[in-house]
């Protein structure tokens, strides 16, 4: 009886906590683009799922692709691009958002799974990673990769380190212990950011990149809300985020970071210069991307992401190609990319944004 | 049951049409029930060759000793993960949880069954209830943040004053996201488990034995303490590890607090930790094949411990049964 009794609570505690995730991850998505009446409509409904770091944008596109080519549903679940990949290679959804091109282990079986072509990286949504601090009185901060490195490795442990102060002349630093806090998930975001880090810091960053965190000390926050939470409760800390969540946010600023070209404030302009002077490595239709973390260039943000969607160019079933399509065609319209930069995003533009175009017109 | 049905089989009082009747009825009862039992059995050995069967493909992957290790790094190329720092931050949470709830809690079913009037007995018995339907993600934001920020000064103060004992001293001076909090907000979640449980073996202590040692002059305390205790010991018992059950599998509270780091660190005030369950919410999305399958194999080892656990209490009840007057 006792037993049946701690069982039937425990059981609504659960029913409870899944109705409130349920809620949780509902919301989202924010002002919404408005499809320009040129979308070339495809009907039916394809399932897709990947990269948590593109939902908001996806959100967004959705609801305006479906609510110019009213009938069609596409429905992307944001359970995180390692899912997402495994989803598409099993043949589940039609396309998949990832934070990361095909590695070549998992090509073969994406390639596989599109019977008559292959599957193709086509990136899609740009992101900046800001590094967000959490200084009473500090405006503008300047970082460059040896020092950052040396904060997130817990080489640097002090606010008024000779090496910080050397880099912003003129503002007072605190005398206080730096609280550095770090993704405790595994996250696209850590990834790119320690690969920047990697690129860029040399000696002073020793960790290896990875979508796990793997310097040593600091402490773990589950996604990027918790992480800027923490930043933002916590005087004298730092951490890294995605740039849209320290844009509005009080009391935390973002750092400008110095390559050695001189500081570059991350904004989404910056960081879309980046990405549009990154390099194709894919053949073909297959537009993986390496990025030029090391760039000196004076308007271009270091810290980026880039997102990809991966489809079949060819062999995916009929019904689905149309609409996989029409849908990215929309994406990567001028209408698609507009909208980005609102929602803390990062648009593809350039000779890169054509090389999309190409790509997506040649799914069949 | 099988008794009673047994004893009607052989009743000569049972007229005969009647006897066949609950012949039929009884047969269908008994298949269900023991159908439901073997099915209790079956989904437990389903689950527990599900777990190991999924887990095979990373402990050959795995370059190192899945027990010592103390990184997590399973889709790397060797791969290099163990669980060694997962079993530790499970194991001291839980314990923290246990050293605070298990007292209060017995506190408050004595309190509630023994001391208080009945009125104040019942809405404090409704409002414990009530904790256990609390959600765990609630709790893991409100220890987020209304708790963490508020126990920096108890940390502190352990860590000056007690700083002598190893587990109490910080030598970082950062007191957040600590094994220490997630203890404590363990502690809370398991509490109402802790004290409904002994608080139903509490009202069923026979009355004759608390009027007695009443009636002989002992006092309250002696009373709690020579008739209510003995008897109901294996019933407190159990409540402690139905608790200990929840404090080890408890997920998205403690995936919330924890620093997540991959490190075995006694001093418990100090940021890091993880936990089986943790560890699994925060890597499984992003997880690749061999990373699936580590985190299964984990949850493999968190398995085979709580099995050792349950058995491990009905050993102790079973064991103390004979003396105790229950069951």
């Amino acid at each position: 009886m006792t037993i049946s009794r701690t069982a039937r609570f425990t059981f609504i505690a659960a029913a409870g906590a899944l109705a409130l995730a349920a809620c949780g991850s509902s919301s989202g998505g924010g002002s919404s683009t408005s499809a320009s009446a040129s979308v070339n409509c495809a009907t039916g409904s394809i399932k897709a799922s990947g990269s948590s770091a593109q939902k908001n944008a996806m959100t967004d596109w959705i609801n305006a692709y479906q609510q110019a080519c009213s009938g069609t549903t596409i429905n992307y679940q944001a359970n995180g691009s390692g899912a997402g990949v495994q989803d598409f290679t099993n043949a589940q959804t039609a396309f998949a958002g990832s934070d990361s091109a095909l590695k070549d282990t998992e090509q073969p079986l994406a390639d596989k799974r599109c019977a008559s072509g292959p599957a193709i990286n086509i990136p899609m949504v740009g992101g900046a990673i800001a590094v967000a601090y959490n200084l009473t009185g500090v405006d503008k901060l300047i970082l460059n990769p040896a020092v950052t490195a040396g904060i997130f490795s817990n080489a640097i442990t002090k606010w008024n380190d000779p090496k910080i102060a050397a880099l912003n002349p003129g503002v007072t630093l605190p005398d206080a212990t730096i609280a550095q806090f770090h993704r405790s998930d595994a996250s696209g975001t850590t990834a790119n950011f320690t690969a920047w880090l990697k690129d860029t810091a040399g000696a002073d960053w020793t960790s290896d990149t990875g979508k796990e965190w793997k310097a040593p000390g600091g402490q773990g926050s589950k996604g990027s809300d918790q992480v800027l939470a923490s930043v933002k409760s916590t005087p004298n800390s730092i951490g890294y985020v995605e740039l849209s969540f320290v844009q509005g946010a009080q009391g935390v600023g973002a750092a400008w970071l110095d390559n050695g070209g001189g500081a570059v404030e991350p904004t989404s302009a910056n960081a879309a210069a980046t990405i549009a002077a990154a390099t194709v490595t894919g053949t073909g239709n297959n537009l993986s991307l390496t990025i030029d973390r090391t760039t000196k260039a004076p308007n271009n943000y270091p810290a980026v992401l880039v997102t990809y969607e991966i489809t079949c160019e060819k062999g995916l079933a009929a019904d689905q190609s149309a609409l996989v399509k029409s849908f990215l065609t929309y994406t990567a319209s001028d209408a698609g990319q507009g909208g980005l930069a609102d929602n803390g995003y990062v648009p593809i533009t350039g000779d890169l944004l054509t090389k999309v175009r190409t790509a997506v017109s040649a799914i069949s | 049951m099988s008794n009673t049905a047994t004893e009607n089989e052989h009743d000569p009082l049972i007229p005969h049409g009647h006897q066949q009747t609950g012949r039929v009825g009884d047969r269908i009862f008994r298949g269900f029930a023991s159908g439901a039992g073997i099915f209790v059995l079956v989904i437990m050995g389903a689950i527990g060759a599900f777990l190991i069967w999924k887990s095979i493909p990373s402990l050959q992957a795995d370059s190192t000793n899945f027990f010592t290790t103390t990184e997590w790094f399973p889709d790397d190329n060797p791969a290099v993960f163990g669980i060694a720092a997962l079993l530790f931050g499970t194991v001291i949470s839980a314990t923290i949880a246990m050293v605070l709830a298990v007292p209060v809690g017995i506190g408050i079913a004595l309190f509630i069954a023994f001391y208080a009037p009945r009125p104040v007995a019942s809405t404090l018995a409704f409002i414990t209830d009530l904790l256990a339907a609390v959600p765990s993600i609630i709790f893991g934001l409100w220890g987020l943040a209304v708790l963490m920020p508020n126990m920096q000064g108890t940390a502190q103060w352990l860590n000056d004053y007690l700083g002598w004992i190893p587990i109490f001293d910080n030598t970082l001076g950062i007191y957040s996201k600590s094994l220490f909090i997630a203890g404590v907000v363990l502690a809370i979640m398991v509490l109402p488990t802790v004290s409904a449980v002994t608080r139903e073996v509490f009202i069923q202590v026979p009355s004759e034995h608390v009027e007695g040692a009443l009636a002989l002059g002992a006092t309250r305390w002696e009373m709690v303490r020579m008739a209510v205790f003995p008897f109901s010991l294996p019933g407190m018992i159990s409540a402690a590890m139905l608790g200990l059950g929840r404090a080890l599998g408890e997920t998205i509270a403690v995936a919330l607090i924890l620093s997540a780091a991959f490190t075995i660190n006694w001093h418990i005030t100090e940021p890091g930790g993880n936990s089986f369950a943790a560890n699994i919410a925060l890597k499984w999305n992003e997880a690749g094949p061999i990373g699936l399958s580590a985190l299964i194999a984990s949850g493999l080892v968190l398995f085979l411990i709580t099995l050792v656990v349950n058995m491990l209490a009905r050993w102790i009840v079973s064991r103390r049964k004979d003396f105790s007057g229950a069951n």
